[in-house]
């Protein structure tokens, strides 16, 4: 399960303030280490929201399903833009699919069934 | 103990609460609203993920009469149709209110919502939390985000006065002062044993983090609870615990059994009905199962790959894993390997008043059987099906009636002693450490609820013996509450979440102890009572908990409004036996594929 925080990318939102992920996280577990990096308490309390992959400004956070239930490797990856969402999924054999999702404003047209 | 004052209160920001707290500031601008939410408004409580459907809709042609008759057929008779019918009424205006503030909600080419189900429609509701955030926000109300509520305070009058809590960052208590107070905090997750184990056992349905502190308040404050027995047992797709609606509803997908064969029609032909409650899909599943039938599964044969991408979409914007689960195995099956069947099973139960009858025991105006505190949302009893656009409809209906109610009292004083006693009873497991991590007592609570009170371990069905031992395990339990050690904020947030957690579970064993039929099979399914008795049990099952800790039940009779529904009979084990020589042809293998949309 959960949310693996790339140090490299992390810049802790580049602000002394609350960075996003620690906000948003609805069970209040990602902190800041010492290192000034995010990270999450512990990978067993988090529910796979993915709020925190979403928000994150310079795209650090990944989160991987846990091998105990399903093959590994698989990664999501996310970014919050104002209209839509992009994801990208990383497969188990390292191809990626991305995907859009709209998320404010006018929705896009869809045929009904 | 920090202290602040205000006219309405607001404990927890979800779905209800962030609509409540616009709602007072339109109608009220000098009314001092507060909300007290434990995580941040941004993307608190359920909606964490978004949602890709409103499941309470009024269609075009339906009313909330119809919308009523449709819940009391679910049900099985036992709703309250005043709540339902009120509900229902506001749903529609409150769907447009949230797309005004930008909820994408795609329409048909007469500009109609799409049609997902009899009262479900598709919405791109990714960004739905922060919408409702960012207008709460917006709307003058005090949000005090990281505060997680504890304790209704009763003042001297008796009236609800206040609600205690303390900041899950700093472990500093607070109370907050109100003239009314709206308790919307959801339901609750994790009283029982989930469906995944170890470092997947957050993978669950509902929110983990909703934990039922606003039921556990309830409790010990002593007001009415309702219909606990009817625990919400979701039917899910197994492992990435996804939603079944969305490919069952969207795509048209059949559950099938490990023959091939669609199995929910064999119930329900004979029920008469072109389609089944939602509890017996659940019930059908575990019956092909037990006859040796299973696993089944949804039947992705002949579906539009590029429909299943759409699919995919949708799982992101509400249980993202889902999606990567789902992706991954469509890939694979692209470049030849072999696809996973998209098997279904039921998860663990939950009390939860948006999908259940369970809750606070309210009257129309959304007012508990406290003084000075109302209730809307998940937390709320009697009115099932109402779900987030539900939780909407109540919060407006409940804020309506605290402005009027503010106006016309005064905050009554709390005293000390009560003050203190709160403080030292949250503060403890800090202040005095003890020996046991609240996980440690958190597996025992789910143990127990799995193997006495009908987990999913145990199919989801029990006997009084069951019961006993759950009772008797329980309070055992509670006597280790005492022992609850803490060395952060954080984990002392974890300390009161296990507490409240074996608050609602030994109210819940009292309730599914009382009703001695089955009623709503899965969901309250007894051994020792198998059939349904309309006669004697077509009541609401109430509890009150006294100070000293005695659980008293009160039966309560179910009123109806005047409409005619005629209800399904149970679908029982004889009709599987019944039907079994009778259609061996496999359907499912020519079914013709769905045309593309």
């Amino acid at each position: 399960m959960g949310i693996f925080v790339d140090e490299e990318r992390c810049n802790r939102c580049g602000t002394a303030d609350e960075p996003m992920c620690v906000r948003d996280c609805p069970g209040d577990l990602m902190f800041i280490k010492e290192n000034g990096k995010a990270a999450i308490v512990d990978n067993r309390e988090c529910w796979d929201c993915a709020a925190c992959v979403k928000v994150c400004p310079t795209q650090a956070i990944t989160m991987q399903l846990p091998t105990s239930l399903v093959v590994r490797g698989v990664q999501l990856r996310g970014r919050a833009m104002k209209h839509k969402t992009e994801w990208r999924i990383r497969l188990r054999d390292g191809e990626v699919k991305g995907y859009e999702t709209p998320s404010t404003g006018k929705p896009p047209f869809v045929p009904s069934l | 103990m920090n202290e602040r004052e205000c006219d309405l209160l607001i404990v927890g920001g979800g779905a209800a609460g962030c609509v409540a707290a616009v709602e007072a500031r339109e109608q009220a601008q000098d009314l001092d609203v507060v909300v007290m939410e434990k995580a941040h408004v941004y993307r608190s409580g359920c909606l964490a993920a978004g949602i890709s459907a409103i499941n309470a809709f009024l269609h075009e042609g339906e009313t909330p009469e119809s919308f009523l008759r449709y819940v009391v057929r679910d049900t099985h008779g036992v709703v309250r149709d005043d709540l339902t019918l009120t509900m229902a009424a506001e749903l529609n205006a409150q769907v447009r209110r949230i797309e005004d503030w930008g909820l994408p909600i795609p329409k048909d080419e007469r500009g109609r919502p799409l049609r997902r189900g009899r009262a479900s429609i598709k919405i791109f509701g990714e960004r739905l939390k922060p919408i409702l955030g960012k207008r709460a926000e917006a709307s003058g109300a005090t949000i005090l985000n990281r505060v997680n509520a504890t304790a209704l305070a009763i003042g001297d009058d008796g009236r609800v006065a206040g609600v205690f809590g303390f900041s899950t960052r700093t472990g500093e208590m607070l109370l907050v002062r109100a003239k009314c107070v709206l308790i919307c905090t959801g339901g609750a997750a994790g009283l029982y044993r989930p469906s995944n184990p170890g470092v997947a056992s957050h993978r669950m349905w509902y929110s983990p983090f909703n934990t039922g502190a606003g039921l556990s308040m309830g409790i010990r404050g002593g007001a009415e609870m309702t219909s606990f027995e009817f625990r919400f047992i979701p039917l899910r797709i197994k492992d990435a615990v996804a939603p079944t609606g969305e490919i069952a509803q969207w795509l048209g997908a059949q559950q099938i059994n490990a023959r091939g064969e669609p199995y929910l029609e064999k119930y329900y032909q004979r029920l008469g009905g072109r389609s089944m409650t939602t509890q017996d899909r659940l019930y059908a599943t575990l019956l092909e199962k037990r006859a040796g039938r299973g696993p089944c599964y949804l039947d992705l044969r002949g579906v539009n790959p590029r429909r299943l991408e759409g699919t995919i979409a949708s799982y992101l914007s509400m249980a993202p894993s889902s999606a990567m689960i789902m992706s991954d195995e469509a890939y694979y099956a692209r470049t030849g390997g072999e696809m996973a069947p998209v098997e279904i099973t039921g998860g663990e139960p939950h009390v939860v008043g948006g999908h259940g009858l369970s809750g606070y025991w309210i009257d129309p105006q959304r007012r508990t059987s406290l003084p000075g505190l109302w209730a809307a949302g998940d937390v709320a009893g009697g009115s099932p099906k109402k779900y987030a656009s539900g939780a909407w409809a109540e919060a407006v209906i409940a804020v309506r009636d605290m402005i009027e109610a503010a106006r016309a009292v005064d905050r009554s004083p709390i005293d000390a002693a009560q003050i203190e006693a709160e403080r030292r009873r949250v503060q403890r497991p800090l202040r005095e450490p003890g020996s046991v991590p609240p996980r440690e007592l958190e597996e025992r609570l789910q143990k127990v609820m799995d193997e006495y009170a009908g987990g999913i371990g145990q199919h989801y069905a029990y006997a009084e013996g069951e019961l006993a031992l759950a009772r008797l395990h329980l309070e055992r339990i509670e006597a280790e509450v005492g022992a609850l050690t803490a060395s952060t904020p954080f984990e002392l947030m974890q300390c009161h979440d296990v507490v409240d957690r074996i608050t609602v579970a030994r109210q819940l064993v009292e309730h599914m102890s009382h009703r001695k039929e089955t009623r709503w099979h899965c969901y309250q399914e007894r051994l020792d009572f198998p059939e349904r008795d309309d006669t004697r049990w077509r009541v609401f099952v109430n509890s009150i908990r006294s100070a000293d800790g005695a659980v008293r039940m009160v039966e309560r009779p179910v009123e109806r409004a005047q409409i005619d529904v005629q209800l399904p009979p149970l679908a029982d084990g004889a009709v599987i036996r019944r039907r079994r020589n009778r259609r061996p042809s496999a359907r499912a293998n020519s079914r013709v594929p769905k045309a593309p949309g």
